[in-house]
């Protein structure tokens, strides 16, 4: 029988590998990737944890994750192809104009 | 009347307000008129009120506003014009209205001209603020008022260069300045002690209050206040040991230096001792003390006027021994003739000075009075000023000196202080001696000027018609002695002669009389034919020490200005440096490090920012889980 904890376990181990993904990975269009694999491991906790408590507002919050993601990316490439045509990569080690 | 007090008070404040507006502009001669008109306006007022408090015998009493009103504490802005303080205001404005007026002549190629007016209204407010306050606050007030124009008007012509004491025994202006002011600091500290002391034991600082209280103190109490009050009188009116001041004080323009000893500076001492004679008048020792002092003083600064060659400071050590002949009347409790001969002894030492500013302007700022000699060919008015006001100053009747002076005389004779009597007489006869050398050597013999190459000049005839007023006083205030005990006993104590110095008196009289006439003969003998300098007196002991003011500068200098200057060079470089500063360096010290070294995180670079927020979350996790399990 697959319970709330296997849930909980998956999540956690897709946020970690979103975490990791977000620390380690150097491109900056694999950073978005591994955002949104942390934030759908936010939506599988909280559609999991809404079946458990028989509350249907984690699954609600989870929808709404999806549609705030969706408009994120949109927004996000815009930009990330712009600043690709600016500089001519998304190497985060070559963008660092702001080194204080 | 009661507008009245606020004009008098007023209208010297006006004056320097105005005269400040042009104070950067060059000169303007509607500037110093407007400013003797309103000083004018000033005297007119004060005479009014006299007339009004003579006649009705009444005080006019005005609180212009609360000014300091905290739990127990209240001072209020309360103004006055009682006996005492309405015969101050009547003095003050006259000889300042006169010197307002013959600044304009003297200060005429000045390019301070206007801020010079501004400073010197500024100062007769300050004294008006002094002598007119219901209170000691308000009376402090003035007092330091009086200092900071003092020490503006002294320093009036900062720009020139400090020179060595054996070239200027005053250095120069700016340090005369900044030594009155020091000087007349420590002395307030005193009057500060004194008003603390007054105002813990009583509760209050409004004269009538204190003085209604002093039958419930204990007599230490009143001793020490006495004591504290004497302090800041011996530094205004430059008594011994802080009397160094008011001879470099003649560094300043020649009108300052009359109005300073004349009106509106040193007698404010004297004044502060009058105002609270009740206090002094319970406590036998100080005053007696005051009056040795005084008598001390006297002779004293007269013994130093005898071989000065500075025409000024010759009048300047006058002042310093008439001011002690005060403290001695006061100190007998004969407060009235000791206020009697402050107003008789203002209007002959402005005269004085003023006359002496003359024959400084004729000579070209010349003072040495070797220098000098046969100016009574071109300066005929003011040789008649001036001797006529040093015949008041050595006390020949029937000049208004010859009153005053011989009432003090008579009063420490009748106290039975046969020693201060006897040193009050030999000062009247010194007094004689160096009044009348000054004038014969500047104004009789030969003409000792011509060698330098200098063509005196008479001064402008304005000047000499504005002098008029004082001259005809120094010679008429002496008959208004009677009409002026009638006038001042309806506040201060009355002091009479016993019969056996009543029969004395004439006695008595012409002793001093004798003693004033031989110093004057002496002079005219040794003077009047021309100068003759002896080289074995000038050599001698006591004409060196005399010469050298009792070398007391320099003592003061070698024991009390140098070590502190050492004191304070070691306190700057070891303790303000190596303590204070390095402190302060230290903590700038550690910021900046720990800035530069948490400059490297910010590279730019978002992955490195990514990694910090990253750890910074995991660290804010574990804090959490950690106090939950501990909790």
């Amino acid at each position: 029988m697959i319970g709330l904890n296997h849930y909980l376990i998956v999540a956690g181990l897709l946020f970690a590998i979103g975490l990791i993904g977000v620390i380690r990975r150097k491109n900056l269009l694999m950073l978005f990737f591994a955002t949104e694999i942390m934030l759908n491991a936010a939506n599988v906790a909280f559609a999991a944890i809404s079946h458990y408590y028989n509350d249907l507002s984690g699954q609600m919050f989870a929808f709404f994750i999806v549609a705030i993601a969706a408009s994120e990316v949109a927004i996000g490439l815009g930009l990330l192809i712009l600043v690709y045509k600016k500089q001519g990569t998304l190497d985060l080690d070559d963008l660092a104009s702001m080194k204080g | 009347m009661e507008n009245l007090v606020y004009i008098a008070l007023f209208a010297p404040l006006v004056s320097s307000l105005f005269a400040g507006l042009f104070a950067m502009s060059p000169r303007q001669t509607f500037v110093g008129v407007i400013s003797s008109l309103l000083l004018f306006v000033s005297f007119v007022s004060s005479v009014v009120l006299g007339y009004h408090i003579a006649t009705t015998g009444a005080s006019v009493h005005v609180t212009m506003m609360d000014w300091i009103s905290v739990a127990d504490l209240h001072i209020p802005f309360g103004f006055m014009a009682d006996q005492v303080s309405v015969t101050m205001m009547v003095v003050v404005t006259l000889v300042s209205t006169v010197v307002h007026i013959y600044s304009i002549g003297y200060m005429d190629h000045d390019k301070s001209f206007n801020r010079f007016f501004s400073y010197l209204s500024a100062f007769v407010f300050s004294m008006l603020v002094l002598v007119m306050s219901d209170n000691f606050a308000g009376l402090f007030i003035g007092w330091e008022g009086v200092g900071v124009c003092s020490w503006l008007l002294i320093g009036f012509w900062y720009h020139k260069p400090d020179v060595s004491r054996e070239e200027n025994p005053s250095i120069s202006p700016s340090w005369a300045a900044n030594e009155a002011f020091i000087m007349n600091r420590i002395a307030d500290l005193g009057m500060l002690v004194g008003l603390f002391i007054i105002f813990w034991s009583t509760g209050s600082l409004q004269y009538d209050v204190v003085f209604a209280q002093i039958p419930n103190l204990a007599p230490a109490v009143l001793t020490a206040a006495a004591t504290a009050l004497f302090i800041g009188a011996m530094g205004k009116s430059a008594q011994f040991p802080l009397h160094t001041w008011l001879t470099d004080a003649m560094e300043g323009p020649t009108p300052v230096s009359a109005l300073i000893h004349a009106a509106t500076m040193v007698t404010a001492g004297v004044f502060l001792v009058i105002r609270a004679n009740p206090i002094f008048s319970v406590t036998p020792e100080v005053s007696y003390f005051v009056a040795a002092l005084g008598t001390f003083v006297a002779f004293f600064a007269a013994s130093m006027a005898l071989v000065n060659r500075d025409l000024k400071r010759i009048i300047a050590f006058s002042t310093l021994s008439q001011l002690g002949y005060m403290f001695a009347a006061a100190g007998l409790g004969a407060y009235w003739i000791a206020l009697f001969h402050l107003a008789a002894h203002a209007f002959f030492k402005a005269l004085l000075f003023l006359g002496a500013g003359n024959v400084m302007h004729a000579m070209h700022g010349e003072l040495d009075i070797f220098k000098m000699g046969g100016l009574k060919k071109k300066m005929r008015w003011t040789y008649a000023y001036m001797g006529l006001a040093s015949l008041a100053l050595a006390g020949i009747p029937p000049l208004a000196g010859f009153f005053s002076k011989d009432a003090i005389i008579e009063t420490a004779f009748n106290e039975g202080t046969l020693i201060l009597w006897a040193m009050l007489v030999i000062t009247a006869g010194m007094t004689a001696f160096y009044s009348f050398r000054q004038v014969f050597l500047t104004f009789l013999g030969d003409e000792r000027y011509k060698e330098f190459g200098i063509h005196p000049h008479e001064m402008y005839g304005f000047v000499l018609i504005a002098m008029s007023p004082l001259a005809i006083l120094a010679v008429i205030a002496g008959f208004f002695r009677d009409w002026f005990n009638a006038f001042i006993i309806h506040l201060l104590p009355n002091y009479e002669m016993s019969e056996h110095t009543h029969h004395l008196a004439l006695v008595l009289g012409a002793i001093v009389l004798v003693v004033a006439v031989s110093g004057i003969v002496l002079a005219y003998i040794k003077y009047a034919k021309g100068l003759k300098r002896s080289e074995k007196t000038e050599n001698g002991l006591i004409y060196k020490l005399l010469a050298n003011q009792y070398y007391i500068p320099k003592i003061y200098e070698a024991l009390i200005t140098k070590p502190y200057a050492e004191i304070s060079k070691l306190l700057w470089t070891k303790v303000d440096m190596r303590v204070v500063d390095a402190t302060v360096d230290g903590i700038a010290k550690v910021i900046y490090k720990s800035g530069d070294g948490s400059r490297k995180m910010q590279t730019g670079n978002l992955s490195d920012y990514l990694n910090w927020m990253a750890g910074g979350a995991l660290v804010l996790l574990f804090i959490t889980v950690a106090s939950y399990v501990i909790g």
